[in-house]
């Protein structure tokens, strides 16, 4: 995009909307959101190049927060609009966000083969290990002790999912853990995550002061991971199965193309297309 | 029997080419000149499975089966009964088979028809590479009157892959075929010669390849595929054809995620589709109610199998309606659309993805096996002018409203890319602007609009297929206009007239386009192959039905044939 004879730089505030969010005070989210408005600043994308799609959940809420063009999709597919959406318009910076619930459990299989596919989007799930929207449920990555719920007054009971794990065995190209605490640290690693080519991942641990207010303390807990990332699945599976979630930092880039057909038309004449038909 | 054209039902196990055959004789017939009309119907094994091939040829267009066949021929006879139902014999039919794979079943013989035999797998195994479904074509080649010289010309082209030694096999196999048939068989009844082609004015298609076609013709661009029997073939065609028309087919992971991915293409400005059958649109429905709140146009095309549930998934019903149209979750306005027939299959997916681009909104598609499946000789269709044209703001500024309230109820849609057009496309209820709202003003407005959109809009004659007069009329939609428009052309032959009303838009409902082609009527026959009677509840729930009305609902997986439909009438009147 041509930005040449624009006469001021745009500036992260440029880039929200006048929608008040829904976010409770001290939701992890709203870092989030000023995370990624500095990021979109600092790559100076035209904001009508960038379209944020979502899906459901507190988190989800985000696009309209934004001055770019957004989708607020159904519960847990948000991956498959944006994967539509990159495919069909290659020119644009997708970036697909949302929860822990909606992206690993509604949402799991379409994590998995997004990672697979390797299209050129960015996802962004803000993890605070709960179902906020309906107020306080288990979601994948919640503790399976995790006793507050009034759906599981036991615990879930159930191991939780390592979303990181899964996008480096499921083949994403760009996985890494930021956390709230650290908006520019954020910023910094999403411009990485979206000028990576394929699928980035990025988990954002944006703590849940409402229904797991012992995340607040994530911010005492988080520091960065003590290797660089690495391009070796291996190794990063390695760091990754022997990791506490709470490492910050690039953990894995890899270089596998993006998945991206050519979209060229091909067909000399409109009615071409009939002649193998023809009789 | 109508006696201007012949049925020909071709039978054999696993691996014995009936399909094969079968096509090969299509395309003869079709290349001498003559309309047919080619369905199928198989086991439901992966490969290999007994099937039979069933062809109609006829001098004018067709598509319909027959009442009966005129011509039954076995490859072999094994698991033959499973299929008997499917292929009523006429009275004194040519049964044709091969002792030496078996006699035929008991009950076959019983029967008022003429059994002989021919041994095709002796005589093709005297020929290098030869094989017994070859003889057979030469063999219903030479009954039906098709010339040598025009079977070779086929299999020129068929062959002209497998090299010279299968081309050489399979002309001496028909050659083979023709000289058995010529010595071992009584003379039936030839069709007329057809009357003379220009080559290239017609084209031999299958409702699947037809609606493929018909979607890219319409502007289509982008498609997600998740494959389902019996849709895949529409899938399968796009994919090699949209590429090259400049847009792309993606394989998603399943079918929520074909359905988002067209959405989220479209929301991207590129007119999107999917295909699919029951059991994927019924996943796919929460997301269609999203494209409705979002007012984001899409098409979705359902080749209808016998459910509920995995059903019959290789063989026909039209039992998807209520789905289609009552399906969604919330005041959810969409457009269901049937074609009428194989032809029609382009026309109406041409016409879909006009009307979902025009009026920004979901287009579900009702195909089925039947029309999906089945392969015909049709006129070539005229270069349409329904392409997709969705209205899209001159010029955006900072008070840009996506969902504004027009008249009309369309309002200009911003594409990703334009500067001061950034909205977020929303499944919640919003406002004009299009952000979140739970205000109940900004409800009832954007249902409004919603509906207005559709309702106000002037659909023109395309909404139903509207031929002949009289007090009767036959209402129907989708497959089961084709036995029907056959039972009324032979009522007209006989000096009576009756009405023909097949809907081809079902949703919204046309009530005032339907009294007006009721008017005078004083009887009306409700025809549609489902147990449930959901197009007969569905007419009674939109339109007013004149005078005295029934139904002949019959469910899948036997096709409604003409006579059904006559005797129907003949019992009434």
């Amino acid at each position: 995009m041509d930005t040449e004879g624009t006469t001021a730089a745009l500036a992260a505030r440029d880039y929200k909307s006048s929608v008040k969010p829904v976010w409770c005070p001290g939701c992890g989210d709203f870092s989030v959101l000023s995370a990624l408005t500095k990021a979109l600043a600092e790559m100076q994308l035209p904001p009508e190049q960038v379209a944020v799609i979502s899906g459901i959940g507190c988190s989800s809420r985000i696009p309209a927060y934004l001055n770019t063009y957004g989708f607020h999709g159904v519960h847990g597919r948000a991956l498959p609009l944006g994967v539509g959406l990159k495919v069909a318009r290659p020119e644009l910076t997708v970036l697909v966000s949302g929860g822990d619930g909606d992206g690993f459990s509604i949402g799991g299989n379409h994590f998995l083969h997004a990672c697979r596919r390797n299209v050129d989007i960015t996802y962004i799930v803000m993890d605070n290990q709960v179902y906020g929207m309906t107020k306080g449920q288990a979601s994948p990555t919640t503790a399976p002790d995790w006793s507050l719920s009034k759906l599981t007054p036991e615990g879930p009971g159930i191991n939780p999912f390592y979303p990181l794990v899964i996008a480096l065995a499921s083949g994403a190209n760009f996985i890494a853990r930021a956390s709230t605490s650290d908006p520019n640290g954020t910023a910094r690693m999403l411009v990485e995550a979206i000028r990576h080519p394929g699928f980035s991942f990025v988990q954002i641990l944006s703590p849940c002061v409402t229904f797991q207010p012992e995340q607040r303390d994530w911010k005492k807990l988080v520091r960065p991971a003590p290797v660089a990332a690495t391009s070796d699945p291996a190794k990063a599976a390695r760091r990754l199965m022997t990791d506490d979630n709470l490492f910050v930092g690039i953990l894995y880039q890899g270089s596998r193309e993006p998945f991206q057909p050519r979209l060229e038309n091909r067909l000399e004449h409109p009615t071409e297309l009939e002649e193998q038909f023809a009789v | 029997m109508n006696p201007a054209s012949v049925s020909i039902a071709l039978a054999g196990s696993g691996g014995a080419g009936v399909l094969t055959s079968g096509n090969a004789l299509l395309e003869a017939a079709a290349q001498a000149g003559w309309y047919a009309y080619l369905s199928r119907s198989a086991g439901p094994q992966i490969r290999g499975g007994e099937s039979v091939t069933m062809l109609r040829i006829c001098n004018d267009p067709v598509e319909s089966p027959d009442d009966t066949f005129e011509i039954l021929m076995a490859i072999d006879w094994r698991n033959f009964e499973r299929f008997a139902a499917e292929i009523p014999l006429a009275d004194n039919a040519l049964v044709l088979g091969d002792a030496d794979t078996g006699p035929p079943p008991g009950f076959l013989t019983a029967l008022p028809v003429r059994y002989h035999e021919l041994p095709l797998k002796r005589t093709a195994s005297g020929i290098a590479q030869g094989r017994p479904n070859m003889l057979a074509l030469g063999v219903l080649a030479e009954l039906i009157g098709i010339p040598l010289q025009t079977i070779t010309d086929m299999l020129n082209r068929l062959l002209q892959t497998k090299g010279q030694v299968a081309l050489d096999a399979g002309v001496s196999c028909v050659t083979a075929g023709m000289e058995l048939a010529q010595k071992k068989l009584p003379a039936v009844q030839r069709l007329p010669a057809p009357a003379p082609r220009s080559p290239g004015e017609r084209l031999l298609i299958t409702g699947n390849e037809a609606t493929g076609l018909g979607a890219v013709r319409g502007g289509v661009r982008f498609v997600a595929a998740y494959p389902i029997t019996p849709a895949t073939e529409i899938l399968e065609w796009l994919a090699p054809s949209v590429d090259k028309a400049g847009g792309t087919l993606v394989q998603a992971e399943d079918e929520l995620a074909s359905i988002n991915q067209i959405i989220g293409a479209s929301f991207g400005g590129t007119p999107a589709l999917t295909a699919t059958s029951g059991p994927g649109m019924a996943l796919m429905l929460e997301s269609i109610g999203l494209a409705v709140a979002a007012e984001i146009p899409i098409v979705v095309v359902d080749v209808m199998r016998n459910g509920p549930s995995t059903g019959i998934p290789t063989k026909s019903e039209q039992a998807d309606l209520g789905m289609a149209l009552y399906g969604l979750h919330g005041d959810a306005p969409h457009l269901v659309l049937a074609p009428t027939s194989v032809a029609d299959c382009l026309f109406t997916t041409q016409w879909a993805v006009h009307l979902a681009e025009a009026l920004q909104v979901p287009a579900i598609v009702l195909s089925d096996q039947s029309l999906g499946q089945s392969r015909a000789v049709i006129e070539r269709p005229a270069d349409l002018t329904f392409m997709a044209r969705r209205e899209t703001p001159a010029s955006v500024s900072d008070g840009y409203q996506r969902y504004a309230l027009t008249a009309s109820g369309v309002s200009p849609m911003a594409i990703p890319g334009m500067a001061g057009g950034q909205y977020t496309a929303d499944g919640l209820e919003h406002s004009p602007v299009g952000t979140p709202s739970g205000s109940a003003a900004d409800h009832a407005e954007q249902l409004h609009k919603r509906q207005q959109k559709l309702s106000g809009f002037n659909y023109g004659r395309h909404w139903a297929d509207i031929e002949g007069k009289g007090d009767t009329a036959v209402i129907t939609w989708g497959s089961t206009t084709g036995p029907v428009r056959e039972a009324l052309a032979r009522r007209k032959a006989a000096g009576h007239t009756t009405r023909l009303i097949a809907v081809r838009l079902l949703a919204p409902a046309q009530p005032a386009s339907l009294g007006d082609a009721l008017a005078g009527v004083e009887r009306v026959l409700i025809v549609e192959q489902c147990h449930g009677q959901q197009f007969y509840r569905y007419l009674r729930a939109h339109y007013e039905l004149p005078g005295e009305v029934r139904t002949f609902c019959k469910p899948g997986p036997l096709p409604i044939r003409p006579c059904d439909v006559l005797t129907q009438i003949e019992d009434w009147l």
